[in-house]
């Protein structure tokens, strides 16, 4: 059996229905792949073959007994921050290298319901936080397009095991652009839901008001399929949205014509066109705005005067939370503890010392900097206030437009080790995504080109809250007429010692 | 030199839901050491809080039962700090925005009552507990308590003295208990009192430096760390020193507070709103129905018992000390038309007496409230004298205890509840109201006590007694104490 290439959700759901193939030969197919590519890419912290294996003979029984559902033996991989019953739960972090979670987050609980295959868990930022997977305890995540290159943060590990065509479909998590951000330098697709949207029990906690849930995938049509799954309320998390289920693909259906997006007014902030942009991207970004106009789309000119606030205020709400969400890995109960200590304080700085990385503690000393006594309303509260300014901004944008759109990163993906050493650097890569956080509106990044190196670039989609089905349709119907989103990496070339695909 | 003592009380009450205010785990206590704690109240990777609504049920209650202002919106928030009992290493509590704002309560003290207004009062989580016993030199961590649902309440500065604070404590324990949100039971933690004392010579309007007292989980503790507290501040400043602000802990073997922490130890708990929360919105129709369903609240009782029953004032309060007493006290009344006060002596006197002595609460009397109003239905009909009920009373009482009815000579009661009628018969302790029969007493009396008779006539008023009590005597205590003291004084010519 030839190592496989992961098509999209869509054609395995096909093939899967044709039985072209079994869902056991797809998964070994796959795992094979993995077997060659990962240890370049890096991009699963855990892969279990045998429990993938377990989950393919239950979906070809279910294909079998006639009672397969559209996600059945779809091979996938969740987040390494996403609890799991069957496989370590790690963030990361040497905090939780081993640690063994007794229970599923809701959203990896619903994909097994649906009858998705997980292939294993993806490699991450430590504890979500970074812009480039490169601060993970277990070493970096490589773009697969080329593999000196970083794939985007956090959720790098999924969007390159989707971008490499490993797996169909993947989990991310969200909480300043972590899905969008490596979709867009993966060249994949990626959504961030309106928050509330998919639970977040069984999401360890990095900032709460911020942290969502979401797909990778190769497609919009895709997306919308996993976020069918992943969707739904959640009573274990207060913040879970009580309301009734949305067929997030309704709007896909059909073509609608040559000008299928007739009607649709598509907003560009002039914040979002401004310097700092890479000319590359601005280009890709130009050509696909044409695109949309070409659809039928119209643009309109909007300004979101608080916008260009968003990454400080992130920055202070972020570690703010983050500080007091890490506050439970402390050695006592689970987790890493140091081997050896004089008394209780020491214990405690002995073993956050040791379990936690230079920008985990840089994120706990900034936030609990910005809520301690003295300093709590100059930074946290005066970050809440401006947070619901630039709320309103987008409130009033929304008046005259249903989408807006712009790069979802200032540049392609950058060199390993190039921002590393300056935090702020790297915090800037952010700059078009945190928003959507902030406000806890949806928010999605499609491919829409090259840059000068063949490095991709996203195209940033978002839209009110609840917007989802709109922005998945915009996405759908840019992808009917382009073909950005079928371009696959050459993993070969970009790594040099791989074998080209299907050769094996 | 005269020194004013200002004291003021932070007072947990553990609200008596079955579950855990952010989880589903049960609240008994007492269980082995982390069986009751599940994923959430060990914190592990994940878990997320999802507020118990019976728990902000009761702080309604409270809020409403102390006249206090209910928020329609509170907020709760996270106290960050570490300690290995606190698994998050936050605790969640209510901050900025409390559940219940103001209220007050009414107590008695030595100079009448006095009205001690409330700050607020806000839901929290209970912190676990760290074992040191049998363990090595390490430490255990047991973590049922974790996530219990407390109510912290506030009392402003109002109280002046150890015994005002007590007396704040009781009417403060004993609310909570009657309106059902707490179980009370101080032993096992569920009502446990901080105490903000601070001195200031008499007629200083500035308030004095305080030290707060933790964790008195006693009446008398809290009456012993607050004087002795005092004492400590008084003779600190009287030798020329100034008062600290900190925290103590009493010491209940050597009955003295010592330090703790001092303010500059003092954690910052960098609260903020909990972002896994909402916040707490309450709907008016929720409030209303919770009014509808709040018992007669012991003021309003005790004012309707003075009014009603035409009690005193301290006979009111006492009775409607808890529901239970009220209740009781109600029922016996009810059954003695116009001879309420009758049923508060016996109750306040005969059988709290035998209820303290048990050390038995008043929902667990062998008598119950209508073996007592029968009892005193035949006081009051004159069938029997107050000295012979105190028999029949102590009958029942042992009676109900399981069989001890050799004491007075009678034959062993035969069930558990006997009634005053059936003891009085069985004993023949009906009281001897036949005139001519109490005459022929009195005439054997006076035949037999010539000596008594002859110092009354010299005028020794004492000796009348004396033949009192010989006639009492004489028929066991049965004649009708009344009529012999008339047939006495007519034969006697006095």
């Amino acid at each position: 059996m030839p190592a496989m290439l992961a098509g999209s959700i869509t054609e395995v759901a096909r093939a899967l229905r044709a039985k072209r193939y079994s869902c056991v030969e797809l998964t070994q197919g796959l795992l094979d792949r993995i077997a060659q590519l990962n240890p370049a890419l890096n991009a699963f912290i855990t892969i279990d073959a045998e429990r993938a294996l377990a989950d393919a003979r239950a979906a070809d029984a279910a294909f079998a007994a006639g009672n397969a559902r559209p996600l059945t033996g779809i091979p996938i991989a969740h987040k390494d921050i996403l609890a799991s019953a069957a496989m370590r739960t790690t963030c990361g972090s040497k905090m939780l290298a081993n640690y063994a979670s007794p229970f599923d987050a809701h959203v990896a609980d619903l994909l097994k319901r649906a009858g998705t295959v997980l292939v294993g868990k993806t490699n991450m930022d430590e504890f979500a936080m970074g812009s480039s997977s490169e601060t993970s305890f277990f070493g970096p995540v490589r773009n697969p397009w080329n593999t000196a290159y970083v794939p985007g943060g956090s959720s790098g590990g999924s969007a390159a095991a989707v971008a490499a065509r490993l797996i169909c479909g993947g989990t991310g998590t969200d909480t300043g652009g972590s899905i969008r951000q490596p979709a867009a330098l993966s060249g994949i697709c990626g959504l961030k839901p309106t928050y509330g949207i998919c639970s977040r029990y069984g999401l360890v906690a990095f900032a709460s008001s911020l942290d969502q849930a979401g797909p990778f995938a190769q497609t919009a049509e895709d997306l919308a399929l996993l976020l069918n799954a992943m969707a739904g309320h959640d009573p274990r998390d207060s913040t879970s949205l009580d309301r009734p289920a949305e067929d997030y693909a309704r709007m896909l259906a059909g073509s609608r014509g040559a000008r299928p997006l007739e009607g649709v007014r598509i907003g560009l902030p002039r914040e979002y066109f401004g310097a700092g942009i890479d000319a590359d991207v601005a280009a890709a970004i130009d050509t696909a705005l044409g695109e949309l106009r070409a659809l039928g789309a119209t643009t309109v000119d909007i300004a979101l005067a608080n916008v260009k606030l968003a990454i400080p205020v992130y920055y202070v709400i972020a570690p703010a939370e983050a500080s007091s969400n890490l506050s439970r890995f402390d050695g006592v109960r689970y987790g890493h503890r140091a081997s050896s200590y004089s008394d209780l304080d020491n214990m405690y700085e002995k073993t956050r010392a040791e379990g936690f990385g230079a920008e985990v503690k840089r994120r706990i000393l900034v936030g609990t900097y910005v809520l301690s006594h003295g300093y709590y309303d100059a930074y946290y509260l005066k970050a809440q206030q401006v947070r619901r300014l630039i709320a309103g901004d987008f409130r009033r944008a929304y008046q005259s437009c249903d989408v807006i759109a712009g790069p979802t990163a200032p540049t392609a993906a950058f060199r390993i080790g190039a921002k590393a050493d300056d935090p702020v650097e790297m915090y800037l890569n952010d700059i078009f995504t945190v928003a959507a956080n902030l406000t806890g509106a949806p928010a999605m990044s499609i491919p829409c080109g090259f840059d000068r190196s063949g490095l991709p670039i996203g195209l940033q989609l978002q839209g009110d809250a609840f917007a989802e089905a709109t922005l998945l349709d915009v996405a759908h119907r840019f992808q009917r007429a382009t073909e950005w989103h079928q371009r696959a990496p050459t993993l070969a070339e970009s790594t040099g010692s791989l074998p080209p695909e299907g050769t094996q | 030199m005269k020194w004013e003592v200002v004291i003021g009380l932070e007072t947990h009450a553990q609200l008596s839901t079955a579950s855990k205010i952010f989880s589903g785990a049960p609240t008994a206590f007492g269980a082995a050491p982390n069986t009751q704690a599940c994923a959430f109240d060990i914190a592990l990777p994940g878990v997320l809080p999802v507020l118990n609504r019976g728990a902000v049920e009761r702080a309604i209650r409270f809020g409403l039962a102390v006249g206090a202002t209910i928020n329609r919106k509170s907020v709760f928030a996270r106290k960050n700090y570490f300690y290995p009992d606190l698994p998050k290493g936050y605790q969640i509590s209510q901050y900025e925005i409390p559940i219940v704002q103001g209220g007050a309560l009414t107590i008695a003290t030595a100079s009448g009552e006095k009205t001690v207004r409330l700050t607020r009062a806000h839901l929290e989580e209970d912190a676990g507990k760290s074992l040191h016993e049998g363990l090595h030199g390490m430490t255990g961590i047991d973590l049922n308590r974790a996530g219990t649902p407390l109510l912290e309440i506030v009392s402003e500065p109002d109280m002046r003295s150890a015994a005002e604070a007590v007396a704040y404590a009781k009417a403060l324990h004993a609310l909570v208990k009657w309106i059902g949100i707490c179980d009370g039971n101080m032993q096992e933690g569920s009502f446990r009192c901080d105490a903000n004392v601070s001195v200031r010579r008499s007629g200083e309007s500035k308030l004095g430096t305080r030290c707060e007292i933790k964790n008195l989980n006693s009446f008398r503790f809290l009456e012993q760390a607050i004087e002795f507290e005092v004492r400590r501040q008084v003779e600190l400043i009287e030798d020329g020193g100034s008062v600290v602000q900190e925290t103590r802990l009493f010491d209940p073997d050597r009955h003295e507070t010592r330090s703790m922490r001092s303010k500059e130890d003092a954690h910052d708990y960098r609260y903020f709103p909990d972002p896994d929360l909402p916040p707490l919105v309450l709907d008016a129709a929720w409030i209303e129905r919770v009014a509808a369903e709040l018992p007669e609240l012991p003021e309003a009782m005790k004012t309707r018992f003075e009014r009603e029953y035409a009690l005193t004032a301290y006979d009111a309060r006492v009775l409607t000390s808890s529901r239970e007493l009220a209740a009781y006290f109600e029922t016996v009344a009810a059954t003695l038309a116009g001879s309420a006060k009758l049923a508060a002596n016996w109750i306040m006197g005969e059988l709290t007496a035998a209820l303290h002595k048990a050390s038995l609460d008043i929902a667990d009397s062998p008598i119950s409230a209508g073996q007592l109003a029968g009892l005193l239905k035949r006081i009051d009909d004159g069938t029997i004298s107050g000295k012979i009920a105190k028999e029949v009373f102590d009958a029942m009482w042992e009676g109900a205890g399981g069989g001890a009815g050799h004491a007075a000579g009678g034959r062993t009661p035969t069930t558990a509840t006997l009634s005053a009628d059936a003891i009085i018969e069985e004993r023949g302790l009906k009281q001897i109201s036949d005139e001519g029969a109490l005459e022929r007493i009195v005439d054997e009396v006076l035949a037999a006590n010539q000596g008594v008779v002859a110092e009354y006539r010299s005028g020794k008023e004492k000796a009348f007694n004396s033949l009192i009590g010989k006639a009492m005597q004489a028929t066991r205590g049965k004649a009708n104490p009344a009529q012999v003291n008339a047939i006495l004084k007519k034969k006697l010519g006095a």
